[in-house]
């Protein structure tokens, strides 16, 4: 039965999202909801890096670079048009397996391309396989050398979008199409999907933070929290500390991929913005406001930081604030704003792991 | 290619090499007291560069250096004081992340108190277009002054390092700090002279490239990028081969910019560093064992 | 006690503040609300800086002068921080929540591009400050953009180039928007005009020194270099271009329009061709030219307020909002979609950038015309004569 207590604030939080979404439209003010989805999507990156840092104990400045590969990749696929290529045998066979499909822009102009599915698999694939062999030597590194070396990964994916003509360089791709998952259900950022996209977005983020908990919990979880107090000592006990932190590496790279694809479908553009330093650090000080090792923490901290400076009320101020809040908890509040003090003492694990 | 083309690469490599390899000197002063790599280096360069246009407005051109050495150095030391020394639990994660709030801060203040507009130092002989030419081929004379000025630092730095006894203590402190503490070494203060220092350099260094360069509030980022990829490719906490690998680095990335677009410039000096950490995390020029036991 | 007469006073305050918002809003006409998304912040600070501070000032003037049609209006002005998604997430506020007649910018074409559509679909006016030719074609009948076209600008160069007798030509481009759009202009006209484009290279907008890709520019016996950005590199292309040799004519785009490049570069600037809208020139414009008395007036209201020289940027915020006041006032109306039609049919409107004309299928109103092509003589900017 205890185990199940985990998945309380699951629950609680499903719930909190169901009573906000009769509120807003109860009071005509569904609009909070699009910057409400978005900061969803941008959660679902700070979820996996919280796993990574506060639990593995890594710390990665290029998670931008991973929402970028999940997001562009997409957007590529579901925009460059094959038209040209329409009567070739094997754009003809995608069309008739429906994977490439023909659509028309709000303009007119007919555009042959790869829809949102196949595309988002692809994403997913080639996510995993980039992070897998970007991991397998990165992982080895410690300390400063890690931050070194993701940092590293997130300017060659910088790089590349700004100098790859596919990726649209400076301009960044526009006119990416709605997301039909599946019939009458669509991630798509026009007012009248609002709420539906708003659903979807919630539903993508507890289903990472079931997992994510799961994950804590499990065997996996255990090895990484003896990883975390003493390395030498959990290598010495048999925990093959690299395996488990290329795994929760690839997974936290998966979900900033799977918040890259949505957000790229929800929002119809991304542009080079996404895989900046500044992005990737913003994502670290979420984590770190969260407290390192709390995923709740970690969840709100980036929904309502997101929320704010998506909504354009720190203004010029918007790095600034991000910075001073990341010091100010540095200095006075090193575990997070949101410990929560009293549960942690009833848990039976030591720190550094389970919250509330 | 003819001669004097190759040599105008090379001048073009030595150019944008000095510069990197002047901002990589001021990570290793804090890195060889510290241990910790200060993300926010790169806007000390900025702050001075700025403060010594603003002063050289009053101020012929040596003040305004001199003044505005100063108060970097100043600045410096107050960021340790108010920010570093009050982390607690000071695990490597928590130091990184600081460092990088500080160097958002800087970034921000100065674009709030001299504004997004671009600015630069006047040469420090001549002028914008007058060359030295060698071989055939041109550089200009600051990229002479960035190196001159450079190697001083670094003929400063290392009988500082290795002679004097503050410059021992500071070493003494990254090695293990509770070992120095127990030497009667003020460890606090160590750490506190260390930023001192890498500001007050890093304000000069800005300073001389500044009329190369030219200075904008958000530059300090990328300049710093390109300083600790150099201070790693030399080896962390070593001057003398951050010199030596700055220069490197700036001819493998003019030679790259000869034979292909210019936009893998960038990607191939990031690939370098990859490749480094990933296969010798000691630099080019340093020890293996030293980098294992630091790395930890 | 003390806690009591706190609370009696805060009850007094807030009633006090309830009365005074409830006369003030009795007095007034409600205001017109005009959104506006600019690069304050980021990568494209150079132009979103000096067009919030001209919108500002400009929206001040209007309202001082009794606004529009009786209506003051009420600018809410938002920094994008030169991000897409914050564009977009910012378009969909003003347009769905403040409920805006139009937004002004954003200033980067990326930026535009992401929010082109959500601005068609919401009816909401939308007048770009941005350059690429994709903002305007196709045509959005919501869309519109005050900029003069690259493509224009590249004509004139290449006119220039026709006299002077060059054939072959090195271009080099920031690789942020502005020089992406303009380096595809100068790819695409070369041919008709002409002219080979020997080299093409994109620089890194942070770039800390261009000799290296000027050295491989010169490799290629160009008769004539063409830089096109908005950032530093283009003082720092003619002072390296002086430093390593290469002894041929250079020519900016119209973002070379901020007198601080030319001082930046130092003597090496001078020389230096490049077109550019009239406002720079103002002061040496002949009387009769119709933008003349009006760009002086912009001029002197900016730097006098600012401290700071007037850049063509600012002026693609200024354009803005007189085509925005200008249909309003034709409109008669507030109404989104006749502010709409009567922007499409203002003819002779005068802006900073030119003398517009506007069309259902020209949504930009400005042609060749708007263009002076102006050099670099001492120091200052003067007009071009071959």
């Amino acid at each position: 039965m205890t185990h199940l207590r985990r998945y309380i604030p699951v629950i609680a939080v499903a719930l909190g999202v169901i009573i906000l979404q009769v509120v807003l439209s109860g009071t005509r003010s569904t609009y909070y909801m699009t910057q409400l989805t978005m900061s969803a999507y941008y959660a679902l990156v700070v979820i996996g890096l919280c796993l990574l840092m506060g639990y593995a104990g890594q710390i990665s400045l290029g998670h931008a670079g991973f929402f970028a590969i999940g997001g562009y990749t997409t957007a590529v696929l579901t925009t460059f048009n094959l038209m040209a290529y329409r009567d070739t045998p094997l754009v003809s066979l995608c069309r008739s397996l429906g994977v490439v499909v023909q659509r028309q822009d709000i303009y007119g102009a007919d555009i042959l391309a790869f829809s949102p599915w196949p595309a988002f698999i692809v994403a997913i694939l080639l996510t995993v396989i980039i992070a897998f062999m970007i991991g397998l030597p990165v992982i080895r590194l410690k300390g400063h050398y890690m931050a070194m070396a993701s940092l590293g990964f997130g300017l060659i994916i910088y790089r590349i979008v700004l100098g790859g003509r596919i990726f649209g360089q400076a301009d960044g791709i526009s006119n990416i199409p709605p997301f039909k998952i599946i019939d009458g259900l669509e991630v798509n950022g026009r007012a009248a999907f609002r709420v539906e996209s708003y659903y979807i977005a919630w539903f993508v983020v507890l289903a990472a933070m079931t997992l994510a908990i799961n994950l804590v919990h499990s065997r996996v979880g255990r090895a990484l929290r003896s990883i975390h107090e003493n390395e030498e000592a959990a290598h010495s006990l048999g925990v093959n500390t690299y395996r488990y932190k290329l795994f929760v590496f690839v997974l936290s790279a998966l979900f900033a991929a799977v918040g890259g694809v949505l957000l790229t479908h929800y929002n119809g553009s991304i542009g080079p913005s996404e895989v900046t330093v500044t992005k990737s650090v913003r994502y670290l000080v979420i984590v770190a406001v969260g407290g390192m090792a709390n995923l709740w923490g970690a969840l709100f901290m980036g929904i309502i930081l997101n929320f704010l400076s998506l909504r354009g009320v720190f203004g010029s101020y918007d790095d600034a604030v991000f910075a001073i809040i990341l010091i100010a908890i540095m200095l006075f509040a090193p575990e997070g704003l949101l410990r929560l003090p009293r549960l942690r003492a009833k848990s039976p694990l030591p720190s550094g792991g389970t919250n509330g | 290619m003819n001669l004097p083309q190759v040599v105008q690469y090379c001048f073009a490599g030595v150019t944008v090499g000095s510069i990197y390899a002047i901002v990589a000197i001021g990570f290793n002063i804090i890195y060889n007291t510290t241990g910790i790599i200060n993300f926010a280096q790169g806007e000390f360069l900025i702050v001075g560069a700025m403060l010594a246009i603003s002063f050289n407005h009053f101020v012929p051109l040596p003040v305004a250096i001199f003044l505005a050495v100063v108060i970097t150095t100043i600045i410096g030391g107050l960021v340790e004081i108010v920010f570093i020394r009050q982390v607690r639990n000071a695990s490597v994660l928590r130091l990184v992340v600081i460092t990088i709030g500080i160097s958002i801060l800087m970034r921000e203040a100065m674009l709030h108190i001299w504004d997004e507009k671009v600015r630069s130092l006047p040469y420090f002989t001549g002028t914008g277009v007058s060359t030295v030419t060698i071989l055939g081929a041109h550089i200009s004379p600051q990229v002479l002054w960035v190196l001159g000025v450079s190697a001083v630092i670094v003929m400063g730095l290392t009988p500082f390092f290795r002679f004097t006894l503050t410059g021992r203590a500071m070493r003494a402190c990254a090695d293990d700090r509770m070992a120095a503490r127990l030497c009667g070494i003020n460890d606090r203060w160590m750490v506190t002279l260390s930023f001192m220092l890498s500001a007050g350099i890093g304000a000069l260094a800005g300073c001389v490239i500044s009329p190369v360069t030219q200075t904008q509030y958000d530059m300090g980022a990328s300049l710093a990028i390109k300083g600790f990829t150099v201070a790693i490719l030399g080896g962390l906490g070593n001057s003398m081969a951050a010199v030596a690998a700055g220069l490197m680095l700036g001819l493998v990335e003019a030679f790259v910019m000869s034979q292909f677009d210019v936009a893998y410039k960038e990607a191939v000096s990031i690939v370098i560093l990859l490749l480094i950490l990933v296969f010798r995390p000691s630099g080019l020029f340093g020890k293996r064992e030293i980098a294992a036991m630091r790395a930890l | 006690m003390g806690k009591q007469l706190a609370k009696v006073v805060g009850i007094l305050i807030v009633a006090l503040a309830l009365c005074v918002s409830v006369v003030a809003k009795a007095a007034d006409a409600p205001p017109i609300k005009v959104g506006a998304i600019f690069g304050v912040t980021g990568v494209a600070a150079n132009l979103g800086g000096p067009e919030k501070k001209t919108a500002e000032m400009l929206v001040e003037k209007i309202n001082k002068e009794g606004g529009v049609n009786g209506q003051k209006i009420e600018l809410i002005v938002k920094d994008s921080g030169s991000k897409k998604e914050n564009a977009v997430s910012l378009a969909k506020q003003l347009i769905e929540e403040d409920k805006v007649l139009a937004i002004i910018g954003p200033s980067t074409s990326g930026e535009t591009l992401a929010i082109k559509n959500i601005c068609q679909e919401g009816k909401t006016i939308l007048l770009s400050c941005a350059a690429a030719e994709d903002i305007v074609n196709p045509v959005a009948s919501y869309v519109f953009k005050t900029p003069q076209k690259d493509s224009d600008a590249v004509r004139r160069i290449f006119q220039v180039m026709k006299t002077k007798g060059i054939t072959k030509i090195g271009v080099i481009t920031s690789n942020d928007g502005f020089g992406i759009t303009g380096g595809k202009q100068l790819a695409n006209l070369a041919n008709l005009a002409g002219i080979t484009i020997a080299i093409s290279e994109a620089y890194d907008t942070q770039e800390t020194d261009l000799t290296g890709v000027l050295t491989k520019v010169k490799g290629q016996d160009v008769n004539a270099v063409v830089n096109w950005s908005t950032t530093h590199g283009q003082s720092m292309v003619a002072k390296n271009m002086k430093q390593i040799g290469l002894d041929v004519p250079l020519f900016q785009s119209h973002g070379y329009g901020n007198i601080k490049y030319v001082q930046e570069g130092g003597e090496a600037a001078n020389g230096t061709i490049f077109p550019c809208g009239r406002l720079l020139i103002a002061d040496i414009l002949p009387d009769n030219n119709p933008q003349k008395k009006f760009l002086l007036e912009y001029k002197k209201d900016y730097e006098s307020r600012y401290k700071e020289d007037v850049s063509t940027f600012g002026g693609h915020a200024y354009d803005a909002i007189l085509i925005l006041v200008e249909g309003i006032k034709k409109a008669k109306s507030t109404d989104k979609e006749k502010v709409r039609e009567a922007i499409e049919n203002i003819k002779g409107l005068v802006g900073t950038a030119g003398v517009f004309h506007f069309t259902p299928l020209d949504h930009n109103g400005l042609g060749m015309d708007a263009f002076e092509m102006l050099t670099v003589k001492d120091g200052k900017f003067v007009i071009y004569k071959n």
